[in-house]
């Protein structure tokens, strides 16, 4: 177990620092000035600047300089903003980040587990047509088309939900759908694959001919067996949240760590772009890891396959 | 029982029809691989209805842009946002173009740069699977960790990365997205390989002298070419929702050229001005794509592996 841990880890952070350069190498590679938008400036206050932000350090040092700053989390200095620094912005955006991610991936869960039993259950009959129908639709319309009809509908026509904005519980609620949709539908369809191929195995026969109950039996037996594989996409689901939150968030003007990133874009503030896309990369890489160990921890038979490899 | 009250005589016997060997063969005729999976694919009525869909996206990304006498660009500002009519069959934007023609011009956008991305990925996916698998040991080791790490970069975000530092355009978009896009193929051509490299034909033609590539694209490709196009199949909706998305971030197709994105993204601020058709009609047309190729993909794939499908 703490092998396989520790092979994770090392595995995880490989990846991190591939990412990190990665990303270093694009934004650096964007030609032009970062200061050409400040307009004209005195010779003395540019060179200051450039002075200030290692502009005139070579690429490797200001490469170097950027790591030793990472690794005490210091994301450096907003191109933009004088006062706030990259960290003062995800400080502030990450936990509204976090609370709609966490909602939306609960949503898309239980929803996601609900629809694909059902379907599962009742092959070939209407509520599996219907299920299947929900995610297909899910997986077929971009959040924000999905996002403005909702507005739309729930906010302008029928006036039951306020349209934007991050201030109370009622507002998450637009957000959160247009969010979890996505994910809902691929969980649904995959527990939906996997609930079947479970009910076909010999152990299900068998507890049914013991004359267990048959509740008991698809929650212990077949759910149990068929949630496996939903868990092993979770981090691929969970990178899927994030980059539907940068479209969501600015849509529903969020002020979360997403809609940071999108302004980013916007007004070229590429200390932001790179920071907010290490900082997402550090929280995917950190889930899946927790995923992996846990499915370690859930699924016996990895043990086995792990040891032998 | 004594024997000899049986009398045989000439006129019991008949002669043997020549062809008495045949009732030892199966009655069936053979059918090849395509022709069985076309078989078992129309049996799938979603998918087929998929199919139908996406020849008629086709040819109205084809003929669409001519059929009403509008060009794309066309702007007539005493015609702005004027509803769906008969005139203007899907209605005008805020600048007066027409709807219909810029609607299906931005089919053959969206569609075009769905299908490059999957060819793309593709051509790169054969290759990188297929030396990675063929090499084997360290080098295949090496190469499927290269892809692995760069798998674990979320495709979009990569894409969105990409296209801050390309300029903006049809073939910018096409590169970031196959950047990252390629990795899945990848991997999907590297077990088929692993699996083919086996067999016996592909022994018989190293044995006759074939080269590494003339194998693999010779006689491994052909043979792998059903979960081949089940991914290409599943790429094109990918490609364009992430065509869309950047598109609504304004980093996708500059003006005045259409993408559905584009259409989509331009039409945000009207529909707080009650004009939510010109939102709706390119929201509907990538809904509509997305859906027909994720049904036909994912019916192709039952059709090509009944297995799956018990």
């Amino acid at each position: 177990m703490l092998r396989f841990a520790g092979k994770r880890l090392l595995w995880a952070l490989v990846t991190l620092w591939a990412i990190i350069t990665i990303t270093f190498i694009i934004m650096h590679s964007i030609p032009g000035d970062p200061f050409a938008r400040e307009g004209k400036m005195p010779p003395a206050v540019y060179e200051n600047l450039t002075k200030h932000y290692h502009l005139d350090e070579p690429l490797y040092v200001q490469y170097f300089l950027y790591i030793k700053s990472l690794l005490v989390f210091d994301f450096g200095p907003s191109l933009k903003s004088s006062t706030l620094t990259v960290n003062d912005y995800i400080e502030k955006g990450f936990p509204v980040s976090l609370h709609l991610g966490i909602q939306a991936l609960l949503l898309a869960v239980v929803l996601g587990l609900i629809f694909g039993v059902i379907a599962a259950l009742n092959r070939n009959k209407w509520p599996d047509y219907l299920s299947m129908v929900l995610a297909i639709i899910g997986i077929s319309v971009p959040s924000f088309i999905l996002a403005t009809f909702l507005i739309n509908y729930f906010a302008v026509e029928w006036g039951l939900l306020p349209a934007a904005t991050w201030s109370s519980w009622s507002h998450t609620i637009l957000p959160t759908i247009s969010l979890a949709m996505l994910p809902m539908a691929y969980i649904a369809r995959l527990m939906r694959s996997s609930m079947l191929e479970v009910l076909n195995q010999d152990f299900m026969l068998t507890a049914k001919s013991k004359g267990l109950n048959k509740g008991f039996i698809i929650m212990k037996y077949g759910v149990r067996n068929a949630i496996l594989p939903v868990v092993s996409v979770l981090g691929i689901l969970a990178a899927n949240l994030v980059t539907g939150s940068f479209v969501v968030e600015s849509i529903f003007g969020i002020p979360g760590v997403g809609e940071l990133f999108v302004d980013g874009i916007f007004n070229r503030d590429y200390p932001v772009i790179l920071g907010s896309t290490i900082f997402y990369s550090m929280v995917l890489i950190f889930l899946i890891f927790i995923v992996d160990i846990a499915y370690f921890w859930i699924d016996p038979r990895i043990k086995v396959a792990g040891e032998e490899q | 029982m004594s024997k000899g009250n049986i009398v045989l005589t000439k006129e019991m016997f008949v002669p043997a029809e020549d062809n008495f060997l045949e009732a030892e063969t199966i009655s069936a005729p053979s059918v090849s691989y395509w022709r069985e999976t076309w078989r078992r694919l129309k049996e799938n009525k979603l998918a087929l209805f998929g199919l139908i869909i996406i020849i008629l996206l086709v040819l109205m990304a084809i003929v669409g842009p001519y059929i009403n006498g509008y060009s794309y660009f066309e702007q007539d500002f005493s015609k702005k946002n004027q509803p769906p009519n008969s005139e203007h069959w899907f209605g005008t934007d805020t600048a007066g173009r027409d709807l219909f023609t810029r609607a299906w011009y931005g089919a053959r956008i969206s569609l075009f740069i769905g299908l490059m991305a999957a060819l793309i990925d593709f051509v790169v996916g054969v290759i990188y699977g297929g030396i990675s698998a063929i090499k084997g040991g360290r080098t295949d080791n090496i190469m499927m960790r290269i892809a692995e790490v760069l798998f674990s970069i979320p495709y979009l975000l990569m894409v969105i990365l990409m296209m801050i530092i390309l300029e903006r355009g049809i073939w910018p978009i096409i590169v970031a997205m196959t950047i990252t896009g390629w990795i899945p193929m990848a991997r999907l051509v590297r077990g088929q390989v692993l699996q083919l490299k086996e067999l016996e034909y592909v022994q018989a033609a190293n044995a006759m002298g074939a080269g590494t590539f003339w194998t693999l694209a010779k006689h491994m490709v052909p043979n792998m070419m059903g979960p081949i196009l089940v991914n290409i199949t599943l790429t094109v909706p990918t490609a364009i929702f992430a065509e869309a998305t950047l598109s609504f971030l304004g980093l996708g197709i500059p003006a005045p050229e259409a993408s559905w994105g584009t259409m989509a993204s331009d039409s945000l601020g009207s529909i707080l001005i009650g004009n939510f058709y010109q939102l709706a009609i390119p929201a509907l047309l990538i809904s509509i794509t997305m859906f027909a190729f994720n049904v036909f993909g994912d019916g192709l794939r039952d059709a090509l592996d009944p297995k799956l499908k018990k």
